[in-house]
């Protein structure tokens, strides 16, 4: 169960600032955006691992370096050993790319509206050439059950504006099953969805872990949903890992200042008992922007706690045991040697 | 009493009265204490005192005369049996069908439910701005005694802004982009005050940094500012005119966690502040056990349940406010299973007989599905059930957890 599936090392993704003629006869320093600034990560298989942050933070970049749709800067990408990060070009991403598979989150944007469910399902076929006739047809079928539309039949040949919210992620989650991966990247997948439906997908997600030994690596930027969905939580801030443990770890005892902060203003529809708002962390301000990401610990500007070493050295992430690390200074003097 | 107007203050500003609830002695014998609300934090505390001033206070508090007709002694906002229905070609949805609820001074009500259940709807309907295919069929919506129902467009111009005014989800569609933030905001204050362009504009910077936005910041345009500064900016808009009712129609839904706990603080600091009224319109039951003082949940165009957050969340009547309630994440909870609630909401062209939402109920009976039920109120609670009869003790019926999301699925590692 421990076994690493995917791992990233060093990854860092930085998006050059589009600049202007006057900047490059200037010889203006030239700006980038570091969305995703050197982080090591390891998705062992059959878990869930929620990448959590919120927006600006490096989730989906990072989410979209793993699938391959965006090219990381620098770092190493491993799949089940292998040197992946050199890996491009369609045809010689084929078998990557059927392995690992990415859901988004809005369903009425995955879907083209002109296309029946069916034709959805089978194109990933068609493209990669792994499947024709009768097995295709075998294929999409098996794969819309299991996403949960029974029978397939009554489905395959609607098109996306006669489904349900709900089914339609069902239909995109098909269109990844279909191609027998291993990994699910899965990109806010229930954010669209009430509360009533979302429950339902979640399940899903987690009997296909079971029944196809699915890894998901779930990014979110709801801390409750990652508290029940997950095994391991990573936390983000600014394109780094701030936190990274299991759930539990993670939820319950937050080592980084700013997870506590996050865990601390996630709202839960307990009403608030006595006091129960002044345990609450509000951080003032914003995230800065990428482009400017500040000197030493990058959330030293927020932090309630910083002190004189958080501006002016960058603290790296603390293996605290059982897995749980945290990049603080704080949580140095009890980070294993 | 009726003809009551009360002099603009020559000085327009942000100042709040002298007189802060938190001041007022909380000697009170509000309804909260009645039904053993127990454990009341800073928010309802100045409620309760809200709600204990005399009436003249709360009137003093105001900058502007009130509307003509106003009666001081009536409810705030009284809405009954609400009904709007949209005409499609295909039907007619019944978006709204017979909503009751009232909005006391100074305090908040959050409405939630799933989308399509009408809650974004009857915020609309309170202000009558709905698509051009929606009407109001019946009822009434009481504002200080008067009828806005029967209200012209042109008299409702009286009301809007200056009463009632709504900050929407996407500040981005709301906010007009080609014009600074300060100019939109000063727009009401000129055309509906009648303030002069120059006073306008004065009240329009004060009001950003009521909000938090520095003064110098109005001159932005609202693609310059981050989301939760729009958000702020749209709430420095609704104060504009010193309204007695803001409507959030889901106000913090596209923001982040950190951000959305800086607007529902802020929300909270300017009830304190202004004496103002929430309604609260949002999908997040989170949100609302943060910041409302009453809850009403609303399914398929009806009132499932209302009443104090602290009972409704604690122990939820209505079978679907239990599922509502674990069907959603709690962090602070355990890693508890959560629930599913099987089926789709109905169609409102052609709801179910009976109630609405009977089909999908663990607990449906055959009477489910002929009679509606009818609401009945249990200590402060007002439920529309019939696992409940009048009469009764009202002590939540709950079934045993089914369908759920179990922590050996979440579990395994």
């Amino acid at each position: 169960m421990d076994e690493d599936l995917l791992r990233l090392e060093g990854l860092e993704v930085h998006f050059p600032i589009r600049r202007g003629i006057m900047d490059s006869i200037m010889g203006r320093v030239k700006m980038v955006v570091r969305a995703v600034d050197g982080i090591d990560l390891t998705l062992r298989r059959g878990e869930v691992l929620a990448l959590v942050g919120e927006s600006g933070s490096g989730k989906t970049t990072t989410g979209r370096v793993v699938v391959k749709l965006t090219r990381q800067t620098a770092g190493r990408i491993t799949f089940e050993g292998e040197d992946v990060s050199g890996t491009w070009g369609t045809k010689a991403l084929r078998d990557y790319r059927r392995r690992v598979q990415i859901i988004f989150q809005d369903p009425y944007e995955t879907l083209n509206p002109k296309q029946t469910i069916h034709d959805f399902v089978a194109e990933p076929l068609i493209v990669n050439k792994l499947a024709s006739g009768d097995e295709r047809e075998a294929r999409v079928i098996a794969a819309l059950e299991s996403a949960g539309l029974r029978p397939a039949s009554d489905f395959m040949h609607r098109f996306p504006h006669e489904l349900s919210g709900g089914q339609r992620q069902r239909v995109v989650i098909a269109g990844a099953l279909v191609m027998g991966p291993d990994v699910i990247v899965a990109d806010e997948p229930v954010s669209m969805l009430d509360v009533s439906i979302r429950t339902e997908l979640l399940r899903l997600m987690l009997d296909l872990r079971h029944e196809r030994g699915l890894t998901y690596l779930f990014i979110t930027h709801d801390l409750s949903l990652a508290w029940v969905i997950a095994d391991r939580i990573a936390v983000m801030y600014l394109g780094k890992i701030m936190e990274l443990g299991p759930a539990e770890a993670v939820i319950r005892s937050p080592r980084n200042p700013y997870t506590r902060a996050l865990v601390s203003v996630s709202p839960s529809p307990d009403p608030p008992g006595t006091g129960a708002r002044a345990r609450r962390t509000i951080l003032a301000g914003e995230t800065p922007d990428a482009a400017h990401v500040p000197t030493g610990c990058r959330f030293h500007p927020r932090c309630p706690v910083a002190f004189d070493r958080c501006t002016v050295e960058e603290p790296p992430l603390f293996d605290l045991g059982d897995g749980h690390a945290a990049a603080c200074w704080l949580a140095e003097k009890d980070a294993l040697s | 009493m009726s003809d009551r107007a009360f002099p603009p203050s020559t000085e327009p500003g942000l100042t709040p009265p002298d007189l802060r609830p938190d001041d007022l002695a909380p000697d009170s014998t509000v309804r909260d204490d009645a039904d053993g609300g127990g454990s009341e934090d800073a928010t309802a505390i100045s409620r309760a005192a809200l709600a204990a001033e005399p009436i003249d206070a709360r009137l003093g508090r105001r900058q502007w005369p009130l509307p003509k007709q106003a009666d001081p002694n009536a409810p705030l906002l009284e809405v009954t049996n609400l009904r709007t229905h949209f005409t499609l070609e295909s039907g007619i949805v019944k978006a709204v069908d017979g909503v009751s609820f009232r909005l006391d001074y100074g305090e908040a009500l959050g409405i939630a439910g799933e989308s399509g259940c009408g809650k974004t709807t009857t915020a609309l309907s309170l202000v009558q701005i709905l698509p051009a295919n929606a009407t109001i069929v019946e009822g009434s919506i009481r504002l200080m005694g008067i009828d806005l129902v029967p209200k012209t467009e042109n008299q409702l111009r009286r009301y809007r802004w200056r009463e009632i005014s709504i900050v929407f989800q996407g500040s981005m569609n709301a906010l007009n982009p080609v014009r600074r933030v300060r100019d939109q905001i000063a727009e009401p204050i000129e055309m509906r005050l009648g303030q002069s362009p120059r006073a306008a504009r004065k009240r329009a910077g004060d009001l950003l940094e009521l909000v938090g936005i520095p003064r110098k910041r109005g001159h932005a345009y609202p693609h310059e500012l981050s989301g939760g500064m729009r958000q702020r900016a749209m709430i420095a808009m609704a104060l504009a005119c010193d309204p007695a009712i803001v409507i959030g129609d889901e106000p913090t839904t596209a923001l982040d966690v950190m951000v959305q706990a800086q607007i529902l603080e802020l929300l909270e600091e300017l009830r304190r502040k202004l004496g103002l009224s929430l309604v609260l319109i949002t999908h997040d039951l989170s949100v609302i056990a943060e910041t409302c003082d009453r809850v009403l949940i609303m399914y398929a165009g009806r009132v499932a349940e209302e009443g104090p957050v602290d009972e409704v969340f604690r122990r939820p009547r209505h079978p679907y406010t239990q599922k509502l309630l674990a069907a959603f994440p709690n962090i602070a909870a355990d890693r508890r299973t959560l629930e599913v609630i099987p089926g789709l909401p109905p169609d409102l062209r052609d709801p179910p007989p009976g109630c609405r939402f009977a089909p999908r109920c663990f607990a449906a009976m055959a009477i489910c599905s002929e009679e509606v039920p009818p609401e009945m109120t249990f200590e402060g609670v007002r439920v529309a059930c019939h696992l409940y009869h009048v009469g009764d003790d009202g002590r939540p019926v709950t079934s045993a957890p089914v369908n759920a999301l179990g922590p050996t699925a979440a579990g395994a590692g």
